[in-house]
């Protein structure tokens, strides 16, 4: 069976179901929403001289992705984690002898589709802050801010393949949320903010991911890395690929 | 063609199913008959190796199914109706299934056609009802038009228009040379639809035979007698002269009189010597479904205990005649309008033969074949 076979079935299935398009439209409004909300109230005034020294305002743009990145989290669970739910994994693999086909055309259409909309989200969020910035606002063509947006994008790409191998893991919807969003909106939070915590907080796949969408390095008080921009996002490549050869492991050897 | 070889499955210290072989032929509709949890379900899965066996192979057409190159195109299986995403449209569902081998789309409006689903193709899964969710099973398992088809209990939820339906799909599909094999605990529907059984119990094989060979074997023949209702005493008469010449009675609710071990002319001649008129002498064979009860009884996994209650209901008792005493009792209270044999003897071959030749020899020799058939 050719694997481009698989991939149009996938497709088929991530279009056809509505988890798909709230999740992800999620994804855009509340990532968009909070960045314009956050700029259009920003006072300039109140920044103090070290702040206004290292003010990054691409990382304005980008910090509501803190909260629309949980959205992206729910979808990749669920697109894995469904057909565990629902059963269809069993109507699936008896269709599909080879599973390690299942997963990677699944993962491989689940996760260009939020490349897509993250590097949506991540433009529309960066063009319309710099707009409402007004004089504080820079271009796409200043130095690094490109990379930043477009890293922005595929942070969220990788974080929801992410999501699916430990979906594929856990094999179920509120085991994978369960664990998933507490540890990227408080462990790797809390772990960072600690300083005898530090330097393993560092290494969490979104404090590492993180770091590709910092224009100016210690803006906002942020801590030192021992990583560049694309040495973080490498950190968080081999923990994907961690969870993803986890969750092909779990998938070849359990029964469906 | 389904062979399976050893075929062990064990789930820590249960074992589900526990060396079963067994070869599902072309052209036939195999029937897969077990009380519930006997392990149908399990076998069906590791047959598409949605579970690993523990021990032992399966194969189609000679390949594992993982080796099957297009395995949709082999093999079809509906194994369970639920097993679909019920935000999904039914039409959606199946064409994703269909690209997954490069079924064109067409074939997908084909077979909603072909279950009956071609007004609902456009709606969500999840307000199917269960008879709808076992016809897009069927469409699924149609889609590749395999040479192999699995059906885990097809007629589950289906109206009797639909369990006709499903019959005849089975057999027809069958005749067209495809290999189906099709698992129910209800045998009255197996014997039906069916050509060929495979039984199995606790995951074991109990019969693997024609269906008419199965009844042949499993069922024993009995007579019903009823002596006349306008001679009292007609009936103790009767049955004490039975009794004697090594009968064995039990009666049924109607009052008439269940006999094996004597042949017909036998008990006419010994009526007649009692001087008993009779208003009905018949052969009978125990249907299917008793000879499946009686195969599988010592093998079910989950059985009721008496009601403590139930005996608020109970009839009042028939005042027992004085030869029922004397006749070998009955190890098994038969209940009413439902006649199950003696158990077979633990052990050994429970339920081929009877444990003890002699027993059930004369009971089993053939009626005579112009007699009327069981018309129960």
């Amino acid at each position: 069976m050719a694997f481009t076979a698989v991939l149009q079935s996938e497709w088929t299935k991530i279009r056809t179901v509505a988890s798909t398009s709230w999740t992800l439209a999620l994804v855009f409004l509340v990532t968009v929403g909070f960045a314009a909300l956050f700029s259009a109230t920003f006072d300039p005034n109140r920044l103090d001289a070290a702040q206004r020294a290292t003010f990054d305002p691409t990382a304005t743009s980008l910090s509501s992705m803190e909260l629309g990145q949980l959205a992206m989290i729910v979808f990749g669970v669920l697109v894995v984690s469904t057909e565990y739910s629902t059963g269809m994994i069993r109507t699936s693999l008896a269709a599909v002898p080879r599973r390690e086909h299942f997963l990677l055309g699944k993962m491989a259409v689940a996760t260009a589709l939020a490349l897509a909309v993250g590097l949506l989200t991540s433009f529309a969020s960066f063009f319309l802050t710099q707009a409402l910035l007004g004089d504080l606002g820079i271009g796409i063509g200043e130095e690094n801010v490109l990379r930043a947006v477009t890293g922005a994008g595929l942070y969220l790409a990788l974080l929801a393949l992410f999501c699916m191998g430990v979906a594929a893991m856990l094999r179920s919807s509120v085991a994978a949320i369960s664990v998933l969003v507490p540890f990227f909106l408080i462990v790797s939070n809390l772990l960072v903010g600690f300083e005898a915590t530090r330097t393993v907080g560092q290494y969490l796949p979104s404090n590492a991911g993180g770091r590709i969408m910092q224009v100016v390095p210690h803006a906002f008080d942020s801590p030192e890395t021992p990583y560049g921009p694309w040495g973080g996002f490498g950190i968080m490549v081999l923990w994907t690929l961690a969870a993803v050869l986890g969750g092909y492991a779990v998938l070849r050897k359990r029964d469906a | 063609m389904i062979e399976a070889v050893g075929l062990t499955k064990r789930y820590g210290a249960k074992t589900a199913v526990d060396q079963l072989s067994f070869q599902v032929k072309p052209g036939h509709v195999t029937g897969f008959l077990g009380p519930n949890g006997s392990g149908k379900s399990t076998t069906m899965r590791m047959i598409v190796a949605l579970d690993r066996p523990t021990s032992g192979h399966v194969t189609i057409n000679g390949r594992p199914f993982r080796e099957l190159p297009n395995a949709q195109r082999h093999v079809g299986a509906l194994l369970d109706a639920k097993a679909v995403h019920g935000g999904r449209r039914a039409r959606a569902h199946l064409l994703s299934i269909a690209q997954l081998s490069g079924i064109p789309e067409k074939r997908v409006d084909e077979v909603l056609a072909v279950v009956g689903l071609q007004d609902a193709a456009r709606q969500r899964t999840k307000g199917f009802s269960l008879g709808m969710g076992q016809r897009l099973g069927i469409a699924t398992a149609l889609l590749g038009d395999p040479q192999v088809l699995l059906f885990d209990e097809p007629v589950n939820g289906l109206d009797p228009e639909g369990i006709l339906w499903v019959r005849n799909l089975m057999r027809r599909l069958a005749s067209e040379g495809r290999t189906v094999l099709v698992s129910s605990h209800l045998m009255s529907e197996m014997a039906l639809t069916a050509d060929h059984l495979i039984v199995i119990g606790r995951g074991r094989l109990l019969a693997d035979m024609g269906t008419q060979e199965f009844i042949a074997h499993n069922s024993a023949g009995f007579a019903r007698v009823r002596a006349a209702d306008t001679d009292r005493d007609g009936r103790e008469t009767l049955g004490t002269a039975l009794t004697k010449a090594g009968g064995r009675i039990l009666q049924e609710p109607d009052g008439a009189l269940r006999v094996t071990g004597l042949e017909l002319p036998q008990i006419s001649d010994l009526a007649h010597r009692a001087g008993v008129r009779l208003w009905e002498l018949s052969p009978h064979r125990a249907s299917l479904e008793e000879a499946y009860m009686r195969m599988t009884q010592s093998s079910v996994e989950y059985t009721s205990t008496e009601d403590p209650r139930a005996e608020l209901w109970e009839p009042e008792p028939l005042a027992l005649p004085a030869w029922e005493d004397e006749a070998e009792a009955a190890p098994e209270v038969p209940r009413t309008g439902f006649y199950a044999p003696p158990p077979p003897g633990a052990g050994g071959q429970p339920f081929l033969m009877p444990s003890n030749p002699g027993e059930l020899a004369s009971a089993s020799g053939n009626p005579s074949p112009n007699t009327p058939e069981d018309t129960r």
